[in-house]
């Protein structure tokens, strides 16, 4: 493998899709690899010195990621990835409550995996509410008081948005749910490592934690569940009670390892990360915004990571406008990206138009992007969306002065 | 998704890119798709008297198989007469660019694109239905 850089391999795109996937790592590898030969034992056996390595190794891991959001390392549940967390704790906790309880209280905006596991819910027989969000991607704290009850079990609501990375006002959230009885629970796989994280002082029930958002090995995350007061699940996966008996099976000791590895290495870094990032999407956006008109951040732009911004171009669509920047790895709302032919759900519940949602770029910025990767990728984007400007007919009609929204168009 | 070359090429050197005088009695306009479906083509051809297609321009909103499928429509009406022009169907666009399933309808709305700039030269010149009702 010819390497210049991790995520600028040679002939290959700059990767700027940061919040789909990152790379692991190298010191992360580094931890890992003994794990996969000489420390091959099985956590789980207590009989000789081989299991012993292996549980001391992942009960290292199960500190450090209780150490990067303030929980104590027996809170730490080892699963698969933050699809598997949040399956659990949302299932787990609507069927241990069920008799009491029957109620559960999502955002629109939630991950495909928490808002599908839901409408499984739903079908099982639980009231589930969406929240709706303002145009700047944030819940109305009004609205989630006003929904919350008494047969209310669990209110799932993401840290950090996917899609434009705004970040939700956990700790109110955290208090509300705690005044009303509702366990809290987070989706935090983008917020991890990113921003500080507390689970007491934010009074976080439940966290889903993935390994890939932060520089650490696919194929292993982790569920914080809070012990007091005590939250209960009902497991998804019997079998041997490991895990304290939530998660039955033998731990991938590599991958807590490298997931270890991956918090410890953000918690470090964070603060100054979190600077770096934010200088360099400011270059991007600024970039973009002096050479070309008719540019708008979708989401938050003061509540949100540093390493996302996500831009509807007007007047370009965003697949094409993908194909012109191909030598960025970037992601779009464009529905033709998608089989469904539908724009981005994210987008448009924050009221955006469905022809501005097709006209978005998702900017995902991290640990291997450095300054001239963004220089390039400011004027590759600005040559890019004036190439297909002039290609535009919906460009011309807004030089025209014509409103397309008076237009008759025959939707297809 | 990877993109045939064809469809690289009229992405990246699109033919016949521009407008004509909408309002001209020898040009005829067809503007198809919407912007919320992430597709906007709009097509015009320019008619000689003796109803040959001299000249054909177009701007696309949409993807590359969009941009590239009116592209080539242009390429192809150029020279052909109405009837013939009117005769270029979507499975011969798709197959010419080697467009993936997903991608048909971009090839439809060049199709249509056509039929629809036909038909306003022909309500413009008189040529239409009513000429049609009168032979």
């Amino acid at each position: 493998m010819t390497t210049s850089a991790i995520g600028r391999r040679q002939g290959q795109p700059i990767y700027l899709d940061y919040q789909a996937t990152t790379p692991c790592d190298p010191r992360v590898v580094d931890k890992m690899l003994p794990y996969f030969t000489e420390k091959f034992g099985n956590p789980h056996s207590r009989n000789h010195a081989y299991g012993w390595e292996a549980e001391e190794a992942v009960e290292v891991a199960r500190e450090q990621i209780a150490a990067i959001i303030g929980a104590d390392a027996k809170e730490i549940i080892f699963t698969s990835g933050a699809t598997e967390s949040n399956n659990l704790a949302i299932k787990g906790v609507a069927h241990f409550y069920k008799d009491k309880k029957d109620h559960i209280v999502t955002v629109v905006t939630e991950h495909k995996c928490v808002l599908d596991t839901c409408r499984h819910l739903e079908q099982e027989g639980f009231k589930v509410t969406y929240l709706p969000v303002k145009a700047n991607g944030l819940i109305d704290m009004a609205e989630l008081e006003a929904v919350v009850t008494d047969k209310t079990a669990i209110v799932s609501v993401m840290g950090v948005n996917n899609e434009i990375g705004v970040i939700q006002p956990l700790a109110e959230i955290g208090a509300l749910c705690r005044k009303k009885g509702a366990f809290f629970h987070t989706d935090c796989a983008q917020a991890v490592g990113k921003i500080p994280l507390d689970v007491n002082a934010m009074n976080i029930d439940l966290m889903s934690i993935s390994g890939h958002k932060i520089y650490g090995p696919k194929g292993v995350g982790a569920l914080f569940v809070r012990r007091r007061p005590r939250v209960r699940l009902v497991p998804m996966i019997n079998g041997g009670g490991q895990e304290r008996g939530m998660r039955s099976g033998t731990l991938a000791t590599p991958l807590c390892v490298g997931l270890g590895e991956a918090c410890a290495i953000a918690s470090a870094e964070m603060a100054a990360e979190a600077e770096r990032l934010h200088g360099l999407r400011d270059r991007l956006l600024n970039g973009l915004k002096a050479r070309l008109p008719e540019i708008y951040v979708n989401g938050d732009l003061d509540n949100r990571v540093a390493g996302n911004i996500n831009i509807s171009f007007a007047f370009v669509e965003g697949e094409g406008l993908m194909m012109g920047v191909k030598d960025l790895a970037v992601s779009s709302g464009s529905a033709c990206t998608s089989a469904s032919l539908e724009p981005s759900y994210v987008l448009r519940a924050l009221g955006l138009d469905a022809e501005m949602a097709h006209t978005s770029l998702r900017f995902g910025l991290g640990r291997f992007t450095t300054e001239a990767d963004i220089d390039y990728a400011i004027d590759h984007t600005v040559k890019a969306v004036e190439h297909l400007r002039s290609l535009s007919p919906l460009w011309d009609m807004h030089l025209e002065g014509v409103d397309i929204k008076s237009i008759q168009w025959a939707e297809h | 998704m990877a993109y045939s070359d064809k469809v690289v090429d009229h992405y990246e050197h699109p033919r016949n890119v521009g407008s004509m005088d909408k309002d001209s009695t020898d040009v005829g306009t067809g503007l198809v798709g919407a912007p919320a479906c992430g597709d906007v083509m709009k097509l015009q051809i320019k008619v000689s008297p003796e109803g040959i297609i001299e000249d054909a321009k177009f701007k696309t909103f949409g993807c590359g198989s969009a941009i590239a499928s009116s592209s080539l429509v242009t390429e192809w009406v150029k020279g052909k007469t109405l009837d013939e022009a009117a005769a270029i169907k979507n499975t011969d666009i798709a197959h010419e660019l080697a467009l993936p399933p997903v991608k048909i309808h971009c090839s439809v709305l060049a199709e249509d694109a056509i039929k629809a700039a036909i038909k306003d030269y022909k309500s413009k010149s008189g040529l239409g239905e009513d000429e049609k009702a009168a032979g």
